[in-house]
This record gives structure tokens, C-alpha cells and sequence, in this order.
């Protein structure tokens, strides 16, 4: 603003107007430092996390995830609002600062707005400023009148965070109040005094303050002007400090919770990113336990949460009324880090944990099925978060009895049932397979070129046999060299792992790779995801792994596997099949499409899609340890699935893992759907279709019947 | 052959059902034998039960002292020490009150210790030839066991089928003046009893288990009944517990309780691994179950195939009967 | 409180088929998997919690070949403070009453104010911490499943029929065989172990006790097992063909035949 108008001009006050106004930003600057420094603290005192390399790579996740917004649409309406505000933000941000600064140098302007681009971009900001203040109110409707049951806060965790949400919007709007009355006062001011002044959007914020002001005295307009100025600057600058105390310092730390998150899905943290496998013994303790056991990636993590809920909106374990959700599990991590690492006194850190912030429960109730890092828009990490939480309750020896049992069975006898090593391969002797499908035993006397690594359900769990035999016709009719290991077979440690028990995962992982180099197979195929992702993500200098859908889709698609039309099975004709993806294979994996082409590729097969599927697939359960576990919870995983299914109006579920065949059978029963809704493994499915040599059809021998066998 | 004892346990004036057992066993021990009764006690309740006794063994040591009127081992032990004759050949039912005293008193007694013995398979001098189990029941032993010193014998309750024999009228020897002062380290205070929630089915040898078959919340009284009859707890597999009609502490299975009973009723389970995970010992396993195809019928002992909801009132009935009382 | 937990190495029946070798004479060893008796693990922990409440210290000793050093390594994993094995060839074939004999003369190299066994072990005999206390001249309780410690004696609760439990007050010092259940016992696991691998454990011979040998080993044996075998069963189940009344009555026969009740 030129002339008389600049709030820099101002000489009514104990000091020029532009010596104010700059020791303001400077205080503003410096107090905004001075907190985040101070919000550096624990993330300095914490444990080390490499997250400086593949800087392109990251690079592009934040034109993504950040510039992109990309994960916002998934909530279609809160979505857009923030995409908009955002974008809003982004187009402000330069005319912020040339307020900001103009109240001390008055002519100031932009560097590249000082051509043609600056009325253009006035006129873009103006409207900007328009939108941004209208979506405030917008939301703040949404969150006072509408209340979406995501921003709920249940008793136990603590008071709604309605007010400060809605104060945070009162301050954003004001400060676009201030900047179009600073604006429009302006405008007002030099038409009064007939100069010429970039005129105002038409119908924005700006325009329609200047409609109410523009017959005011000129002393009252400026009086309005220095007042708009003051407000603008202080609420910026009240807003910029004020940020880092609650959940809008999103805001200046998403760029970099980007930036600096994980690259490797499916990938679990080491220990300790500085210490090697090697040199564990000499780490004194596991996990987290305490708060600065956690890595400056994770405190950061804590700071960025929007608290936007969608994490706990799509976890299974907060659904079913476990005690935990995702979101309260970061929320209450950062009150935490305010209260102890405060910017106004002493770090004063304590205690543990688990049973101060956490309890034990809430961190066992996890099924790491991922939903919750799907959802984040920010990124935020929370499987490393629960594995570490659990590598340290399991250092100290506070583990459920529940757990224990299957845990010390793995030890002795490398599966979680306790059955003896040697019976492990027994499976392979059933009748039903001696002709379709005879199972090769790796050995020093028998190699192939594929392992069908089988893991410890599939080998000794009655019904999951049945995967096993299936998988082994399959592959046998698909003419594949394969064998399995047998006894010298343990189980892949995948939840192990999961559960924290490092070292006892290390030893399993370590026997079964010197297991399947001494097989001397060029690849792996495994019908169990847990066992696939473990072999994939969790275990080095193994030979490529494929999940058996993979294999049949690429075999679909070369022409190999041709199928039989359900037709030839007039009883099943009213069949409708859903496919619901095991997290391990979908998310985690992002094998989606391959299990569907195979069903599709059935001539015939009516095939539905339930509402929730893909990547907001929801769990059945979980797998591996979980099938031990005893949640507290208000009803099973499996039970609400079955019920999605059924809305979906399929009447057979079709998954692609052993656990979520478990979860779900039990579930049928204990949801009374016996008769009305039946579960089959893929591999099931394609053993029962799938075209064999002539005068082999209808070897499965084994009637799938609709209620399956169980107690 | 040395001297018998069965030691005799009783309550508000009732004999113990173990005490046709010692009888059975004194006489597998030695078939021409009379084993004498020892109790000890205190008041009328005491002097009844002595009384009762006396139908059944010739002759019956009575130690009345007031420090026993409640059984403490630890003062039951001292006592008996004080007046069985060295050498003599003690049985005692193996239940929670013969596992306090019985090991002890050997070492008081300086003779042998054998538990929890099944069966009987005979003298040899002075070696007696018995059966035991060991593994949790997995597998059985035969025993020998030298009684040129004496012999305590914990009996395994229900081992031992008490035969039917004429009622005799025993002699009643007071022994109480032998006992002297009992002085102890250990005091019995008091004896809480379990609320009904509190039925840990894992202590039980016998249980009675249901499953889906049970079809009813309300039909599950059918299997209480029974198990209230018969001394035992109702337990169950997980979809029952699922369905909330009853405690998960009820819940036999890998992700439940691991039991190991002696015998195993499964009323309308169908056996699944998860289920079957849960019972070890290889108890006696007897399966009712309407589906002649149900897998528990590969890894029972028994079966029937019946309608649990017609079969359990049945079974309850004749086990009122069996147990000597009166129908409700 | 100076507390001794005596433990034993057995196979885990959860884990382990328990089957007859080839010779009928002994169960299948070769493929067991052994680890501590469950109810001397309950006690280890029902130790470690006393003596996490009123201080003190807690030992471990088994009566073993040198493989009991295993378990011994475990439970000073579990937190013992610490272990002792006592082994020696003349202790091989001794029954119960010489285990308590050996057990008596450790006991009484050490001041230990509570000994604590579990209820039984493998053989199902219940029987060595009764003899033991008997041998000490010290109070003892069975089938114990709570502690509370009060001056110089303890309040327990034992477990008798029915889920009842009968309350004592026993002196110190004395012998307690504990019933699992009574707490939960910390997990153990491999990393654990790993930190305590190069703790030393004694080993204590016959001659460093002083015991007899005419009081322990076979010789001293009043009570010895001559093999294992299996009673003859069918495989799967005998359906039962009679009437409903004549079925019931048979389950009855049964139950009672097989222990069912008591």
C-alpha cells in the first residue's frame, strides 16, 4: 500500500508504525523458533532412523502425498475441504508475507508479482481468501452441528477436542477477515481519494467488505486499515506459535512427515536401525519401553497427527471394541511428549509406558493389518510403533499366558500347536493326493525348481490341509517341478515378529534360509500371505516369492489354465462368490487384481465386490499368534465381515489365506450363518474348476460342503 | 503281610465313598486280610461317622482330640505316627487331603511311599506289585515297591470298584489316650467357598463338555444338572462361549483352558483340533453326539450316537441314583 | 526372605507325544522336548513376586545330569538370583524318598527361610515336597495356590474340593508345594537366556553334601519302576449299540472305572 495508507506509516503510537510492526514479526519469528526448537528436544533425545537416502523418490512422495493431497479423497466431502483450504494456503502463502511486510517496508512487493502476474494473482487471492473463510465455516458447521462419529472421543480417552478444533477455525477465518479488510479498506481508501487501486474480485470476501465500507470516512477507513493490519499480523503470528501446541502443527511438520516416511512397504523396523543382527546381544533393551525409545521419525509422527480420525475409522480392532485406536494411540503419545518435554519448563520424563499411557491390551489387540497407515494422509507410521511397543513388553517378560503357550511351542518344536517337527510333511500322505497331486519332499535326494513353502497352519491344521492339497493339485496339474521342505520346514516367525519376539523370529528365519538354499530352488510359491510377505519382506537372500495367485493369474493370462464352466455344477448354481483380500496379499502387497482374474476367468462365476474391498479391505481377525490371543472386544472381526458379504448379496466368501479361512468359518457359525454363507480358499476353488487332462475331471474327490466341519 | 490301615475321611457324619475303595484295595492286597479303619475327629458329627465305619471294616481305631476336629494334616499325621504300629501297611485316598499327609507320614513312618496307585497286581514277599500313570496319564508303570518296612498308599480315587460285602459289625477301638498333645506349625484358619463363577475346570477330573449341539442357552441346565449330580464342572468349546452363554474361563480348546480330566464327557462337540488342543492326559474321552460322522468319534474311547438334549436327562437321572441321592 | 524353589527338568507333555520305545522298557526319549515342570515354574514366579514385595533372594536347585542345567538357565532368565545343580552318578535310580534326601542335605547347607516345589511333576507322585518337610522337621502345605507373607509366617490358601480353599497360617521356615494357577508366570524368551549364558551354575556333588550313599541312588530304592506300557485300546471310538437307558448306565460305569469322580 502506498501514501498515507501503510500501516508502516502509522506515528500515532508510542512508536512509528513500521518499527512495531517489525518488532512484532521479529518477536513472532523468534518465539516460533524458540518453540520449535524446544519441540526438537525429545525428537533429538530419541533413537536413530535413516531416513535421508532415495531423496528423488522422496521427493516425489511429497508432490504426491503433500502437494497432491493424494490420500484426502478418500473422504470424499472432508476430502475436498481440506484439498481446497490447502490449495487455498498454498496460493495465500506469498500474499501473507507481502502483508506481513508491507507493514514495514510499504512498498514491498512480491519478487515475480510485480509484472502483470500481480493483479492476477490479487484477484486469484482474493477469492482464495473468499473459499478459505467459507470452508471455515463449512467446517465448523460439520463439527458442531453434523458431528461425524470420527472426531468422537470416547470417556476413556479423554475430552473432546471439539473447542480447540473449532478455535483453530475461528482464527483461520478471522485471519482471512483481516486480510480482505485490510485489503478492501485499501481499495476503499484510494477511491475515496480518487487513486487508482487494483480493483477487488468481483463477489469475494474482500470485494463485499469493501460494498459495506465504501462510504465510511476516510479517517475511519484508515483507523479500519491499521486495525485489520494489527489483527492480521497478530493472529498470523498468534496462529504460527500457537500451532506447535496441538494438532495443527500439522501444518508445518506434514511436509516433512512426508518426506521422511517409509519407503519399503511390508518392510518392520530392526530393532535398532544402528545395530545389526549380529550385535544384539550387546543391546541392553528391547522395544519401547520408554518414551525416548522410540525413533525421532516416530516423535515427529506424533507431532504431524491431524487428528482426523480415519486411521480408528477404518481399524477392525477399534470396529469390534478392542481398546485400541490408532488414533488415540498417537494422540495420547503427543500429550504426552507436551507435558514432559514442555516448551515452558524442563523435560521431566518419567516412566514407562505401558501402563501409564498404553496398556497392554491395546498394544496386543493389533492385527497389523494395515488399514490405518492406508488411511493417513500425513503418513503416519503405526505397525513399527506396536511392534516396538511389543518387543519391549516382551523384554520384560509381560506377556499374555495366551501367548505364551504358542510362543514357547515355536521354540521347541518350530510351530505354534506344539506337534512334533516330524509330522509336519503328513499331510502330503493323504490318499486324496496320490494320484492328482503327489508331493515331493526336498531332500538330498529329491530337488525341483519351485518350493512350495507351506507354513505351520496349512501343514497341521485339519481344514487348512485342505489348502495344502488343493495348492499341490494345482501346481501339479499346472506341471510345475515342486516339493516341499517337510520337517526341515519352520514356521516363518511372520507373526512372531510381529508379536516382538525378535530373536526367536531370527532363529526361525535363520533355520528355514539355510533350509531353502540347501533345496537349492530357483523361486518360492506359497499359498499362506503371512508366510509370502515374511519370505518377501522379512527374509534376505531367498529365491523370489510368488503368492499362488499370482501364479494362476499369470497362467490364466499365458492360456495355461483354462476352466471348466460352473454350469457342470447345476447344485451350485446359486452361488454368488466375493472375494475378500487377506491384508497380507492386498494391502501390504497390493495383489488385488491377480485373485480376481482367476475367479473371473471362471466361465460363469457370479462374483460380487463388497463395499469395503482392496486396500479398505477389512480384516478378519488376523492370523499366525493373533488365533491365541483372547481380546477383550464387543464382537469378532470375522462376524462383521461375514455380515458385508452378505450385505453385498454373495453367499460364498472367497479368500486367499489359511487365517482368514479360520477367522471366517468360526465366524459363520458364531453369526448363525450356517446354511446361508460358506468360505472357500481360492486355491479351492480353482482345484474344484480348473481343466485337467482329460478323464481327470472331478478328481477333487473331496466334497466342500457348505458347513464345514469345525467345533 | 504287615498290618492294613485305611485311613478314613468323613464329613458332618458322612464316610467318604473312598473308604469302599480302601476296603476294595485292602483286599486286593491281601484277600484274606481285615483292614482296620482309622479315623480322627472330633464330637457327635465324629462319633457317628465312627459308628458308620463300623459297618463295613471289622475294626475301627477312633483318635477323637479336639485339635482335629478339623482334618490338618500336619496334626492328622503327628497323630497317626503315635499310635499305627511300625510296619504297618496305610492307604490312603490320593485326594487333596492324602496329598498333604501321605508323604510325610512315610518318612515319619520310615515305610515306602507309593501315589496315586490304579491297581493292584499283587504280593511277592515283600515286594508289592503295582500300577501307576505317568505323563499326565499318557502312559501307565507297573511298580515294585518294597514293604519290608510298611507301606503308605495313596489310592487314586475311582480306581478301585468297591465290592458289595455284608455288613459287619465292627469293633470300635479308642485310641485317642495314645495321641497324647498335638503341637503344630501350621493352624487352619478358615475355608472359603467357591462362588459359582469360580469353577476353574481345569481341576476337575471329570467334565462335562458341550458344544454347538447344545443348540439352547437354556439347555445348558441339562448339563449342569448333570455335573452338580456327579461332582463335576461344565465346561465347553469356543462357540459357545462366543455365542456368551457361558464364561470364557469355561473354554476348553488351544485358545482356552488346557484340562486334564480323567474322564471327558463331550456332549454335542463335534472335535474340532482347536477344541481337541485343549484336553491332555488322554483322559477317557465319551462322546455323545447325533452325527455318527462326527470327527470326535475317531479320537473318542466311547460314543453314542444320540440326541444330547433326550440323552443328558437320561444319564442324569441314573447318576442320581448311582450316587445314592435322592431325586429332586 | 531367602527362598529355595526346587525344580525338575520333564518332558513337556504339551508339546510331546508321549509314546513307548521299540523295547516296551521306557517312553520314546529321542525326539522330546524337555523343559521345566510346569508347577515349579508357578513356583519360580510365586518367588520372584514375594521377593519383589518383601526383598530377599531367590535359588534354584535340581536334582539332575548335567542336562538340568538347561532349566536352571531358564529360570535364572526368569529373574532367580540364582541356580544350583546338584548331580551326581550315585543319585541315578533314587525314588522319591532319595530326591528329598539329597534335597534335605542342600537345604540345610543354606538358610532358607520358605522352600517351595511344585504341586507334581511328570510321575504324578506329589511327593517329594511333603517328604522333604518331613526330613527338615519344618511345616508344610500342599496344593497351595495364594501366599501372603506376614511376620515370620505366611497366610496361605490351598485348594480342596469343589473349588474351595482351605485357609492356614504356617511358620516360617517351611515347605510349600505350589499349584499352578496360583499367578502368571513372565515369559522367557530366547534373548533372555542369551543374557544369562555366562552365569556361572555350581555343581554339587554327593561328597560336597555330605549325603549317604547307602540313603539315595537305586540301592537306597524302596520304590522303582520296572517299564511303561499302554493299556490295550481300540482306535476310534466303541459306539455304544443298547437302549438309552442302558447306555447311560454304562457312561456311569465308566466314569466312575476311569476316576471320574471323587
Amino acid at each position: 500500500m502506498v501514501g498515507t495508507y501503510s500501516p508502516a506509516n502509522v506515528s500515532d503510537w508510542l512508536a512509528p508504525g513500521r518499527d512495531l510492526f517489525l518488532a512484532l514479526q521479529v518477536l513472532g519469528i523468534a518465539s516460533f523458533i524458540y518453540v520449535v526448537s524446544k519441540r526438537m528436544v525429545p525428537l533429538v533425545r530419541a533413537q536413530a532412523d535413516p531416513r535421508f537416502d532415495r531423496p528423488l523418490t522422496r521427493l516425489g512422495r511429497v508432490f504426491k502425498f503433500w502437494l497432491g493431497q493424494w490420500k484426502h479423497p478418500r473422504y470424499r466431502f472432508a476430502g475436498t475441504l481440506h484439498i481446497v483450504i490447502f490449495a487455498g494456503f498454498i496460493l495465500l502463502a506469498a500474499r501473507a508475507f507481502t502483508v506481513l511486510i508491507v507493514g514495514v517496508s510499504p512498498t514491498f512487493v512480491m519478487p515475480g508479482l510485480s509484472g502483470r502476474f500481480g493483479p492476477i494473482y490479487e484477484t486469484l487471492t482474493d477469492y482464495a481468501a473468499t473459499v478459505v473463510f467459507l470452508c471455515m465455516v463449512v467446517a465448523a458447521v460439520r463439527r458442531l452441528v453434523f458431528k461425524p462419529a470420527r472426531y468422537a472421543v470416547p470417556a476413556k480417552f479423554g475430552k473432546r477436542h471439539t473447542a480447540d478444533a473449532v478455535f483453530l477455525l475461528g482464527l483461520i477465518a478471522l485471519l482471512m477477515v483481516a486480510d480482505s479488510l485490510f485489503s478492501a479498506t485499501r481499495f476503499a481508501g484510494h477511491a475515496q481519494q480518487g487513486q487508482s487501486a487494483e480493483s477487488l474480485a468481483f463477489l469475494s470476501l474482500p470485494w463485499m467488505l469493501q460494498i459495506a465500507i465504501a462510504s465510511m470516512p476516510l479517517a475511519t477507513l484508515r483507523a479500519l486499515n491499521v486495525g485489520a493490519y494489527l489483527v492480521h499480523a497478530i493472529a498470523f503470528y498468534f496462529l504460527l506459535c500457537y500451532r506447535p501446541f496441538g494438532i495443527q502443527f500439522h501444518v508445518e511438520t506434514s511436509l516433512f512427515s512426508i518426506y521422511f516416511s517409509k519407503l519399503d512397504r511390508g518392510t518392520l523396523k530392526p530393532v535398532r536401525w544402528d545395530v545389526p543382527d549380529e550385535h544384539l546381544d550387546q543391546v541392553k533393551s528391547f522395544g519401547v519401553k520408554t518414551f525416548e525409545d522410540f525413533t525421532w521419525k516416530h516423535i515427529l509422527d506424533f507431532y504431524s497427527c491431524a487428528d482426523c480420525g480415519r486411521c480408528a475409522d477404518n481399524c477392525p480392532s477399534n470396529t469390534v471394541g478392542r481398546p485400541l485406536a490408532p488414533r488415540f494411540l498417537t494422540i495420547k503419545a503427543r500429550d504426552y511428549v507436551f507435558q514432559h518435554y514442555p516448551v515452558f519448563g524442563k523435560p521431566n520424563n518419567d516412566s514407562r509406558l505401558i501402563g501409564n499411557i498404553y496398556s497392554e491390551d491395546e498394544v496386543w489387540s493389533c492385527t497389523t493389518c494395515g488399514a490405518c497407515e492406508e488411511e493417513c494422509p500425513l503418513l503416519v507410521e503405526y505397525i513399527d510403533k506396536i511392534v516396538d511397543l511389543r518387543r519391549g513388553m516382551i523384554d520384560d517378560g509381560n506377556v499374555p499366558q495366551s501367548l505364551q503357550k504358542p510362543l514357547k511351542a515355536l521354540e521347541s518344536r518350530g510351530n505354534p500347536y506344539g506337534k512334533m517337527e516330524k509330522k509336519r510333511g503328513d499331510w502330503t500322505k493323504s490318499p486324496q493326493l496320490q494320484s492328482t497331486g503327489p508331493v515331493k519332499v526336498l531332500d538330498a535326494k529329491n530337488d525341483a525348481d519351485t518350493l512350495y513353502f507351506v507354513d505351520s497352519i496349512t501343514s497341521y491344521d485339519d481344514r487348512m490341509q485342505s489348502i495344502g492339497r488343493s495348492t499341490a493339485r494345482i501346481l501339479s496339474g499346472l506341471g510345475k517341478n515342486f516339493g516341499i521342505l517337510g520337517s526341515a520346514e519352520k514356521d516363518s516367525g511372520h507373526e512372531v515378529r510381529r508379536f516382538g519376539e525378535e530373536m526367536l523370529f531370527q532363529a526361525l528365519r535363520d533355520h528355514n534360509t539355510e533350509a531353502i538354499k540347501e533345496s537349492g530352488v530357483a523361486r518360492i510359491v506359497t499359498s499362506d500371505p503371512h508366510a509370502f510377505n515374511a519370505l518377501k519382506h522379512d527374509y534376505k537372500d531367498v529365491p523370489p516369492v510368488e503368492h499362488i495367485s499370482q501364479v494362476l493369474a499369470s497362467e490364466a493370462r499365458a492360456g495355461n489354465l483354462r476352466f471348466n464352466s460352473v454350469e457342470e455344477w447345476p447344485e451350485n448354481n446359486d452361488r454368488v462368490y466375493t472375494y475378500h483380500d487377506p491384508c497380507y496379499l492386498g494391502r501390504h502387497n497390493q495383489v488385488y487384481d491377480d485373485p480376481r482374474d482367476v475367479l473371473d476367468s471362471i466361465p460363469g462365476l457370479k462374483r460380487v465386490e463388497m463395499q469395503r474391498s482392496r486396500d479398505r479391505s477389512f480384516c478378519c481377525g488376523g492370523g499366525g499368534l493373533m488365533l491365541f490371543y483372547e481380546p477383550k472386544e464387543e464382537q469378532r472381526m470375522g462376524v462383521v465381515r461375514v455380515r458385508m458379504a452378505a450385505e453385498a448379496g454373495a453367499n460364498v466368501i472367497v479368500t486367499a489365506c489359511p487365517f482368514c479361512m479360520v477367522n471366517i468359518e468360526d465366524a459363520i457359525k458364531v453369526a448363525g450363518m450356517e446354511g446361508k454363507m460358506s468360505v472357500m480358499d481360492l486355491t479351492e476353488v480353482v482345484d474344484q474348476h480348473m481343466v485337467r487332462e482329460v478323464g481327470e475331471k472331478d478328481v477333487t474327490t473331496e466334497k466342500l460342503e457348505l458347513t464345514t466341519v469345525g467345533g | 503281610m504287615p498290618r492294613i490301615f485305611a485311613y478314613i475321611v468323613h464329613k458332618s457324619g458322612v464316610i467318604d465313598d473312598s473308604a469302599a475303595e480302601l476296603l476294595a484295595v485292602a483286599r486286593a492286597l491281601d484277600p484274606t486280610s481285615t483292614p482296620t479303619a482309622v479315623l480322627t475327629g472330633w464330637g457327635p458329627d465324629f462319633d457317628l461317622a465312627c459308628k458308620s465305619v463300623s459297618s463295613s471294616f471289622a475294626e475301627t481305631w477312633k483318635i477323637s482330640n479336639q485339635a482335629l476336629a478339623y482334618p490338618n494334616a500336619e496334626l492328622v499325621r503327628q497323630a497317626l505316627v503315635r499310635v499305627l504300629p511300625s510296619g504297618s501297611i496305610v492307604l490312603v485316598s490320593h485326594d487333596h487331603f492324602g496329598i498333604d499327609l501321605a508323604p510325610g507320614l512315610s518318612i515319619k513312618l520310615n515305610a515306602a511311599f507309593a501315589s496315586d496307585v490304579l491297581a493292584i497286581d499283587g504280593v511277592e514277599g515283600n515286594v508289592l506289585k503295582l500300577v501307576r500313570q505317568e505323563f499326565g496319564g499318557q502312559v501307565s508303570t507297573h511298580v515294585r515297591c518294597d514293604i519290608s518296612s510298611g507301606a503308605v498308599i495313596n489310592v487314586r480315587p475311582g480306581a478301585f470298584k468297591p465290592e458289595p460285602s455284608a455288613a459287619v459289625s465292627g469293633v470300635i477301638v479308642d485310641k485317642s489316650s495314645e495321641v497324647g498333645t498335638l503341637t503344630t506349625r501350621r493352624r487352619y484358619i478358615e475355608t472359603i467357598v467357591a462362588e459359582a463363577g469360580d469353577v476353574d475346570i481345569t481341576r476337575h477330573s471329570l467334565l462335562v463338555s458341550i458344544g454347538r449341539g447344545i443348540q439352547e442357552k437354556d439347555n445348558i441346565a441339562l448339563a449342569e444338572g448333570l455335573a452338580e449330580v456327579l461332582g463335576a464342572a461344565v465346561s465347553c468349546s469356543r462357540p459357545v462361549v462366543d455365542a456368551k452363554w457361558m464364561e470364557k474361563s469355561r473354554q476348553v480348546g488351544s485358545s482356552g483352558k488346557t484340562v486334564k480330566p480323567k474322564v471327558y464327557l463331550a456332549c454335542g462337540i463335534s472335535g474340532a483340533f482347536q477344541h481337541l488342543a485343549g484336553i491332555k492326559g488322554s483322559p477317557f474321552l465319551i462322546a455323545i453326539n447325533k452325527n455318527p460322522k462326527a470327527p470326535i468319534f475317531q479320537v473318542a474311547d466311547v460314543g453314542i450316537v444320540d440326541d444330547l438334549l433326550e440323552f443328558l436327562p437320561e444319564l442324569t437321572n441314573q447318576a442320581r441314583e448311582f450316587r445314592g441321592v435322592a431325586a429332586k | 526372605m531367602e527362598i529355595l524353589v526346587c525344580a525338575r527338568r520333564v518332558p513337556d507333555t504339551s508339546e510331546n507325544e508321549i509314546e513307548l520305545n521299540s523295547a516296551g522298557n521306557d517312553i520314546e526319549r529321542d525326539e522330546l522336548v524337555y523343559s521345566v515342570n510346569e508347577a515349579d515354574n508357578y513356583a519360580v514366579e510365586e518367588a520372584l513376586q514375594i521377593r519383589d514385595r518383601v526383598g530377599g533372594n531367590v535359588t534354584v536347585v535340581t536334582v539332575d545330569s548335567e542336562d538340568g542345567e538347561e532349566i536352571l538357565r531358564r529360570q535364572l532368565a526368569m529373574g532367580a538370583n540364582q541356580a544350583a545343580l546338584v548331580s551326581d552318578d550315585a543319585f541315578n535310580g533314587s525314588d522319591g524318598k532319595g530326591i528329598a534326601t539329597i534335597l534335605k542335605a542342600f537345604v540345610e547347607k543354606g538358610h532358607y527361610d520358605l522352600v517351595l516345589t511344585g504341586v507334581q511333576a511328570d510321575d504324578g507322585a506329589a511327593q517329594v515336597g511333603g517328604m522333604l518337610a518331613a526330613m527338615l522337621e519344618y511345616p508344610y502345605a500342599s496344593l497351595v495356590n495364594s501366599i501372603e507373607v506376614e511376620d515370620g509366617k505366611l497366610k496361605v490358601s490351598r485348594e480342596i474340593a469343589g473349588g474351595n480353599r482351605e485357609i492356614n497360617e504356617i511358620d516360617l521356615p517351611c515347605v510349600l508345594s505350589i499349584q499352578t494357577g496360583i499367578n502368571e508366570p513372565r515369559y522367557v524368551g530366547m534373548r533372555g537366556i542369551r543374557q544369562v549364558a555366562s552365569v556361572p551354575i555350581p555343581t554339587l556333588a554327593r561328597s560336597d553334601l555330605g549325603i549317604n550313599q547307602g540313603a539315595v541312588g537305586e540301592g537306597a530304592a524302596k520304590v522303582k519302576r520296572i517299564d511303561y506300557f499302554v493299556p490295550a485300546s481300540s482306535k476310534g471310538a466303541e459306539i455304544l449299540h443298547g437302549s438309552r437307558e442302558e447306555n447311560a448306565n454304562r457312561v456311569l460305569e465308566l466314569v466312575a472305572a476311569k476316576g471320574g469322580l471323587n
